[in-house]
């Protein structure tokens, strides 16, 4: 038996206030991390600008053709890349906790492929219409078109997990392969109905920030920003519903609510990056995974780490994409697939293997 | 222990009170018209065959399942009102199965405890102090505080029962329901669990265990509530409701009830058909009465 503790006292005030509880170990970790994922977002956005058929050295005076490289090429395309990235982790690493999977991300449960399938309708049969300043009806259309893509697949998936009960990874792996298969077959089959359209569907398919610029900017901001201020403002309902839907709910959690918020801000950061950077794949499945092994599950911490650290992978993905083949250059989204598939494999292993749901079992 | 001549009457007014409760899954209905009362003080027992709707009666007091037919009343207000939030204050409900929060230790899991109650600065438990002495009472009167920082999916069943419990605690509930929390548990372990649940009744909480062990129901309640097919067949001291001719007709198995030789509660053995009966040898020299 126990040595017996006292019963609950009514009065807390009563009590001496000195801390039994120690402080958190993880704080010393958890700042260091912070510190590595802002410092690894500051050197690849530098380098990002830096690098270029054109090199800029930082902290030097630029000539006016330099500038306009500077602030009209290399500027707006390094955001973007950085807004892409910390989209894709951050929905990856709500999908992650909503699943209670280590193999959800925006990719693998076909989200994505939702968000390109409308997309590529709007690419396929809008015609773009020219309108004030170059603003075309396309260009708000293709965002529009990917969020209601992907809230809807996002929403399919949700009623799938909920009718095979909790599936586990490598389930829910398959249900994700055979609707990213469905709606990928859609892309081909309005690619094939419309082959004059083939070239832009394709380009953007592959993904990228070539012809990033600051409208594009303009455009992916406000979705993402608004999804990582919704996502932000959820993380301790993200931390309870890691103990389960019911659970969360005799917590206090209003769980229907809390999803239907969460559906929309991963519906809103997958639309945002897969609207401008076509399909990249990877950075939200492995960014919060690692992140999750090195600091915890604690969504206060996890979430800001995985949007900086899923920027600066993103912002050294494209760098590498254009610097590897120049004066060449390689779809992003390739760049991530080479390096993130055999990390997924390896996860997938790890998962199997063990026979365990998630590789991140220990919180230290 | 002095389990048997605790008064009933202790805790006053009702702190749960569910009215002609009726409900269950699309078609099929699991709970059959339950009324039935949880006093602060009173350790409550419900008992019932597999399949008797123990979970699912759980599952509708608890607010997670709304009623067909019927009511729940916390604290003399309707229990939908006011939301999860505003339950979650009052009841604290441990359900069956174990979650997998990965990458959480124990002091996340106690601190999810406070979810309802604010959190942080904003909350009504008195700011950041309050919320760490919040923290460190439900950890200290579960014995868990020595585990606060070990990951939670690396503790034994035992001690993850303990911050599950604790994690309730951390609510500061008027109102605790337990699903089977001993199934799984060895016997120290269960004697243990039951115990703290005990103590906090002490102290003035309102307990429901949905139990299998009808033993371990006997040794820690104060009241049985036992459930068949839906519907309340009896309530009352456990040495009211631990009649063998009750037992056999819920369970469908033929039992003997004699008094612990120790504690004088009521001791369930069962009796399976076909067996010689004869009367046992004592133990050991001291362990016969």
């Amino acid at each position: 038996m126990q040595p017996a503790p006292p019963p609950v006292t009514p009065s807390p005030s009563g009590e001496p206030d000195r801390p039994r509880l120690p402080p958190d170990p993880r704080r010393r970790r958890r700042l260091l991390l912070a510190l590595a994922t802002a410092l690894a977002l500051l050197l690849a956005l530098l380098a990002g600008a830096a690098t270029g058929a054109v090199p800029l050295a930082p902290l030097t005076r630029l000539g006016p053709t330099q500038a306009v490289i500077l602030l009209q090429i290399r500027l707006p395309r390094v955001v973007l890349a950085a807004l892409t990235g910390a989209a894709l982790a951050v929905s990856g690493t709500v999908l992650q906790a909503l699943f209670r999977n280590p193999l959800a991300d925006p990719y693998v449960l076909g989200v994505s492929s939702g968000a390109a399938l409308a997309a590529t309708l709007v690419i396929a049969f809008l015609p773009a219409l020219p309108g004030p300043a170059g603003w075309s009806l396309a260009w708000w259309a293709l965002p529009a078109a990917a969020f209601a893509g992907a809230a809807a697949t996002l929403g399919a998936v949700l009623a799938l997990g909920r009718l095979l009960g909790r599936p586990g990874p490598a389930t829910l792996l398959l249900a994700g392969v055979a609707l990213s298969t469905l709606l990928s077959a859609g892309v081909s089959l309005v690619a094939t109905l419309q082959p004059s359209r083939l070239g832009p569907i394709t380009f953007w398919l592959l993904g990228g920030f070539s012809g990033a610029d600051w409208r594009a900017v303009a455009l992916a901001a406000p979705p993402v920003l608004l999804g990582l201020a919704l996502v932000l403002s959820r993380h301790r309902e993200l931390d309870a519903l890691l103990l389960g839907e019911e659970r969360a709910g005799y917590l206090g959690v209003e769980v229907p609510r809390e999803l239907g918020w969460l559906l929309i801000a991963t519906s809103l950061l997958t639309a945002g990056a897969v609207a401008l950077a076509g399909m990249i794949g990877f950075v939200g499945l492995l960014v919060p995974h690692l992140l999750r092994l090195l600091s915890g599950s604690g969504h206060r911490w996890l979430l800001p780490l995985a949007a900086g650290g899923g920027a600066a992978v993103t912002v050294g993905a494209d760098l590498l994409a254009r610097t590897v083949v120049a004066p060449g250059e390689l779809p992003v989204g390739v760049v991530t697939a080479l390096a993130g598939a055999p990390f997924f494999l390896l996860i997938l292993l790890r998962v199997e293997g063990r026979r365990e749901r998630w590789p991140w079992s220990t919180g230290r | 222990m002095a389990v048997v001549d605790r008064p009933l009457s202790a805790g006053g007014a009702a702190r749960l009170d569910a009215q002609a409760l009726q409900g269950g899954y699309r078609r099929r209905l699991v709970v059959r018209g339950v009324s039935l009362e949880l006093r602060g003080g009173v350790v409550t027992g419900l008992l019932g065959p597999n399949g008797a709707g123990k979970s699912t009666l759980i599952r509708l007091l608890a607010g997670a399942l709304a009623p067909e037919a019927g009511r729940v009343r916390l604290d003399g207000a309707e229990g939908a009102a006011g939301g999860a939030r505003r339950r979650a204050r009052q009841m604290a409900v441990l359900p069956q199965g174990e979650p997998e929060p990965a990458g959480m230790t124990v002091r996340d899991v106690v601190e999810l405890g406070r979810y309802a109650r604010g959190g942080g600065a904003r909350g009504d438990g008195g700011g950041r102090a309050g919320e760490r002495r919040a923290l460190e009472r439900a950890l200290e009167l579960t014995g868990t505080l020595e585990l606060a920082d070990r990951p939670f999916l690396e503790l034994s069943g035992g001690e993850r029962q303990r911050v599950l419990l604790a994690q309730a605690l951390a609510q500061e509930p008027k109102v605790l329901l337990l699903d089977e929390p001993t199934a799984h548990l060895d016997l120290r372990h269960q004697v243990e669990l039951l115990e703290l649940v005990r103590r906090q009744a002490e102290a003035g909480l309102a307990v429901l265990a949905a139990l299998h062990d009808v033993n371990l129901a006997a040794l820690f309640c104060d009241r049985l509530l036992v459930l068949a097919e839906g519907r309340l067949v009896a309530q009352g001291r456990p040495e009211e409701v631990l009649r063998p001719d009750l037992l056999e007709a819920v369970y469908g198995t033929p039992v003997m009830v004699t008094r612990h030789p120790a504690l004088g509660v009521p001791q369930v053995h069962l009796l399976p058909p076909g067996r010689r009966l004869r009367p046992a040898p004592p133990l050991s020299p001291e362990g016969a009465p």
